[in-house]
């Protein structure tokens, strides 16, 4: 492992490329065949409820797990069979696992050390700055704060500057406010260094905020894979629509077929946009009609008239609303949905939309989209078992 | 009145530590008695003599050394064994490691007579000529349980991650171990190490059952009452506990140095 262009990363090719991997403990099957292609130099994000696998294939990537079947390629380079210390990766751990009997700097130099490499200090001391960590370098993990800690798990595996740097959860264990604070510290790491990171973790807007691409697993497999905007904007399953942000589902019945589908729900017409449907839809057959609480507008029923023309609409009335502060947050019902969302701008507040009020919900049929009605509604919602964990949910 | 109950827990302190430490300084200053007689029960004169010729006595130092031996061979071997062990019943899941972990406590509980005359019929059983092995094995034996309590206390406490994190950062198999294992689970080998030195070097009833003609100094001592005591036993007595207590200062000394060095 002295052979320096394997830790560089320089090699060209070097995505990371799992073909077919599983991973099974007895009859348990913690992830299912997989196949995923992670970009060099991206900021790759495996986002799941606690229990979905996305830990298992990071500790595959990392040698830590060996993989039931399937194979494991950093750039061209099959490395299933070889051990962790063999692979030119480095893991940053959910708890940080820092040595406790080593103070900070050794703790930093250990890869290097490891590695046969006689003059550590230069090294050490200028990912010790990166980290801002100056002042600390005597001292002992336990003698750090949490993101200090942090920022010490690191520096100790960026040094080695592995192809790939996994991150399991490595924020898990830092309040809000330094959560926000390190998220950004990572990504401008991230970009200051250009090596693929691949973060594994359960909340979804850490995942949104940092990643350039996400893969949303759910049960082993991997549900959908894009860039954030469009797995929000674009999701192709309940458990997407669900686990990232709100989403306000709708069982409908389709009528017409073409450019636009024309469905029907609670006695209301709806149009979503054909190429916006994840499967084949035909006359007469069920669809769930999806739409974000943030591009409903609320108008109360007296003013109907107003509504722009070629809009969705549903009728309701107002069960609850809650005052966020940029935003006020209500709960509709209509007979085509119970307990709809919809999240108003206070831009200009209209003082009549109270809980008992009816009204009108009007959005534009192009943020709609269908998904299989064959799935279940409620999948990757808070009260879903596995997904316990979407605790910030915007 | 009211002093006394600020400083009653210092007043408890001092007489238990008065109490615990009498025996030794007893000891202690009987190591420099002149005594008239065989027997070094009632004080004399004070006198270097003891301490000048600490072997002068026939066959002491000989049986110390032999202790020294015995001790020094059990602790590497119990620690040796003690620690795998330990590691074994922790991180493993095999077949019989319930009852493993509970049988290895029997030594501890059974009484130690009990336990030297099954030893002695198990010996002479297998024919086996009494002697320093005979002692070594029994030796070994009961401080087993000792170094796997103290060693399976600290290993629990580990977290495996660490030692992932070692080999994710290049340390094979034998680095992991040297490097992290080792260091991590150290204090708790050094207190079973600590603890089996001192069982075994002033074990009697067990090494008397299986000694055959061998002689340890606990047995030289006992052997010795009957006849008379030498000052040369005190002046062992005493040297034992001065080194004793110089390595335990020593040791909170260093630690104290590394956790300040570690703050500046």
């Amino acid at each position: 492992m002295t052979d320096k262009t394997a830790h560089t990363g320089n090699t060209g090719g070097g995505d990371v490329r799992l073909s077919g991997i599983s991973k099974t403990y007895g009859s348990f099957t913690a992830v299912h065949p997989l196949d995923l292609t992670i970009p060099q130099g991206s900021f790759f994000a495996l986002l799941g409820a606690s229990g979905c696998g996305k830990t298992t294939t990071l500790r595959m990537i990392a040698g830590l797990e060996d993989p039931t079947t399937g194979t494991v390629f950093l750039g061209d380079r099959d490395v299933t069979d070889l051990p962790p210390y063999k692979r030119p990766v480095n893991t940053v751990f959910q708890s940080y696992a820092l040595f406790p009997h080593m103070d900070i700097f050794e703790n930093i130099a250990f890869g290097l050390r490891r590695r046969g490499i006689k003059s550590v200090k230069p090294q050490v001391d200028e990912m010790i700055e990166l980290v801002q960590l100056g002042e600390h370098a005597h001292k002992k993990p336990h003698q750090l704060s949490g993101g200090q800690q942090q920022r010490v798990a690191v520096a100790r595996a960026l040094i080695n500057h592995p192809q790939v740097l996994l991150l399991d959860e490595p924020l898990g264990a830092l309040d809000l406010k330094l959560r926000r604070q390190m998220q950004l510290e990572l990504k401008r790491i991230q970009t200051e260094v250009g090596i693929t990171f691949v973060h594994v973790t359960h909340d979804q807007e850490e995942a949104m905020t940092m990643a350039d691409q996400v893969a949303v697993m759910n049960g082993g497999r991997v549900e959908q894979l894009g860039a954030p905007a469009d797995l929000y904007e674009n999701p192709q399953t309940t458990f997407v629509a669900n686990f990232l942000g709100t989403s306000n589902l709708i069982e409908a019945e389709v009528v017409e077929t073409g450019g636009d589908v024309l469905v029907t729900a609670g006695g209301g017409k709806l149009r979503v946009p054909g190429e916006r449907c994840t499967s084949a839809v035909r006359a007469g057959g069920k669809v769930l009609v999806g739409v974000r609480p943030e591009k409903i507008s609320l108008t109360h029923a007296d003013d109907a008239d107003e509504i722009a023309a070629g809009r969705n609409r549903v009728t309701g009335r107002i069960a609850d609303s809650s005052f966020i502060g940029v935003s006020t947050q209500y709960v509709v019902n209509s007979p085509a949905g119970a307990e709809l969302q919809v999240y108003e701008q206070n831009i200009e507040r209209d003082s009549r939309l109270v809980p008992g009020t009816e009204v009108v919900l009007h959005w534009n049929p192009a943020h709609t989209f269908g998904l299989d009605a064959a799935q279940s509604l409620l999948a990757g919602t808070v009260g879903d078992a596995g997904a316990e964990t979407v605790e910030d949910a915007a | 009145m009211q002093w006394l109950r600020k400083n009653l827990v210092v007043i408890a302190g001092l007489l238990t530590l008065a109490y615990l430490i009498l025996p030794n300084v007893v000891v202690m200053a009987f190591s420099f008695n002149k005594p008239n007689g065989r027997f070094n029960y009632a004080w004399q004169q004070f006198s270097l003599d003891a301490w000048k010729d600490p072997c002068g006595v026939a066959d002491m130092c000989e049986s110390l050394t032999l202790s020294l031996q015995l001790a020094a061979w059990a602790t590497a071997g119990a620690v040796v064994l003690g620690t795998m062990i330990a590691f074994a019943l922790v991180r493993y899941r095999f077949r019989a490691r319930g009852a493993i972990n509970s049988l290895i406590f029997l030594p501890m509980a059974m009484p130690e007579v009990v336990m030297a005359a099954s030893l002695l019929t198990l010996f002479l059983n297998m024919g086996a000529e009494l002697g320093f092995w005979t002692v070594l094995i029994a030796h070994i034996m009961f401080c087993l349980s000792f170094v796997v309590t103290a060693v399976k206390a600290r290993v629990m406490s580990m977290d495996p991650r660490l030692e992932e994190a070692a080999r994710d950062l290049y340390a094979g198999p034998v680095q992991t171990f040297l490097r992290v294992t080792l260091p991590i689970a150290a204090p708790g080998i050094a207190a079973g190490a600590l603890l089996a030195f001192a069982l075994s070097f002033d074990d009697f009833i067990i090494t008397n059952f299986n000694a055959g003609s061998t002689v340890t100094f606990p047995m030289f001592v006992w052997g010795s009452a009957q006849r008379g005591t030498p000052v040369q036993i005190n002046v062992i007595g005493t040297a034992m506990f001065v080194i004793a207590v110089l390595v335990v200062v020593a040791g909170q000394i260093v630690s104290n140095r590394r956790r300040k060095t570690a703050t500046a």
